[in-house]
């Protein structure tokens, strides 16, 4: 179907593309999700999308209301859309240390942008929106680190598309951020596939991200399930900006960075399943397309180091 | 078995600053037990009532340690532990 009432009704319903090139061999396939094919531009517009339908359902947003919530980029972009067709004001807490392309699309949508600091990343953001949100008892967080309607969106939607379009899949890979892609995706699809694994990138950053004051202060999203999982891999910038720039060199497709963390665990994936004679169709996720990274210079570089180089102290996924 | 330890800043005033340190053990546990032996206190901040820290991830060669053995997962000479706290994402 190609024709939708409002661009809302267009969310979802994204192409699942093989990579003929990348793939190990004819037996050990890889296919990627293209959710940068979403309005905005990334995988966020899912549970944006449900949270807000879920907050107007339950009477907690009306119009004129003002949505805050902590981002580091996607979810406030997906947000900023759906607040603007709907008439909210959104406020975004955002780290500082995000490229300056969310930071633009950001106000083109109309949003309000409040920065929380570099150092302690999403763990400073989502700190200050919740004391924020406790001192204007009026505005409504939606809180997608908790939210169920986050993961309950990829259960519904993301999910079952994947299915239909590739019943004879193995793995499931995606990254591991609010967590809501790999508990809806992956509950989903462990009911329909018993054997299926689910498998986590996790984005590792540079250490000001870490420079918590004591472990105490860590976090854990609310949504995280691990059971869910079948195992869980850290992939830092090298991986995750050499493999993006793989992507878009051997197979053509233009994709932020995070993509590349998670292209990285589905080729370590191939290649145990390779080594072990097994049949494989892995499916992972491409969360957004490379647009909002270009002036980190990246997929310019002369070479994988110096584009790393370009990720330095940045929240890159 | 030698493997090679990475710190983070958290926890490097009990490691006299170190960012990367090398410890010996057959599995995860021995090799706490053997940083443990050589900086005092490393092991309480790590493991609480027999189990990894909530708020503590451990990494072997990349793979998250809860989704291999836990405590138990085994170490080979040359591999790489990477110790972070858990930080929000997305």
């Amino acid at each position: 179907m190609a024709r939708y009432d409002s661009l809302i009704d267009a969310v979802g319903g994204t192409p699942l593309v093989g990579l003929p090139r990348l793939s190990p061999s004819p037996s050990v396939r890889l296919w990627a999700k293209l959710e940068d094919r979403n309005p905005t531009g990334s995988i966020k517009d899912r549970p944006a999308l449900a949270m807000v339908a879920k907050a107007e359902a339950d009477g907690l947003l009306r119009p004129g209301c003002t949505v805050i919530e902590p981002t580091s980029g996607n979810t406030g972009i997906s947000l900023a859309m759906v607040c603007r067709v709907k008439g909210y004001r959104l406020i975004c807490v955002m780290p500082e240390n995000t490229s300056e392309e969310r930071r633009l699309l950001l106000r083109a949508y109309g949003a309000q942008i409040i920065s929380s600091p570099a150092a302690g990343g999403s763990n400073a953001a989502v700190a200050m929106a919740k004391e924020l949100a406790s001192d204007h008892p009026d505005w409504i967080m939606l809180y997608q680190y908790g939210n169920p309607e986050n993961a309950a969106a990829h259960y519904a939607t993301t999910g079952p598309e994947i299915l239909t379009d590739l019943p004879t899949i193995t793995h499931f890979v995606a990254g591991l951020g609010t967590t809501g892609t790999l508990m809806g995706v992956g509950r989903y699809l462990r009911e329909k596939v018993p054997d299926i694994a689910i498998v986590a990138a996790e984005p590792r950053y540079g250490e000001l991200v870490y420079g918590l004051r004591n472990l105490d202060e860590g976090f854990v999203p609310e949504l995280y399930d691990a059971s869910v999982l079948t195992s869980r891999f850290s992939v830092g910038p090298d991986d995750a900006v050499r493999r993006t720039r793989e992507l878009l060199e051997v197979e053509g497709i233009f994709a932020g960075i995070s993509t590349g963390a998670i292209l990285h665990a589905a080729l370590g994936i191939a290649a145990r399943a390779g080594r072990d004679g097994t049949e494989a169709d892995i499916a992972f996720v491409v969360c957004d397309g490379g647009w909002k990274y270009l002036s980190t210079g990246v997929y310019e570089a002369g070479d994988d180091a110096a584009a790393a180089h370009g990720l330095e102290g940045q929240l890159w996924a | 078995m030698s493997v090679s330890v990475s710190v983070p800043t958290i926890l490097r005033p009990v490691t006299k600053g170190e960012k990367t340190v090398s410890a010996e053990g057959g599995t995860l546990a021995e090799v706490i037990t053997d940083l443990d032996s050589r900086y005092t206190g490393l092991g309480d901040r790590l493991i609480k009532n027999g189990a990894l820290h909530r708020f503590v991830n451990i990494y072997v060669n990349d793979e998250d340690v809860r989704f291999t053995g836990g405590l138990e997962t085994t170490v080979a000479e040359g591999d790489n532990v990477t110790i972070l706290p858990a930080v929000a994402g997305g």
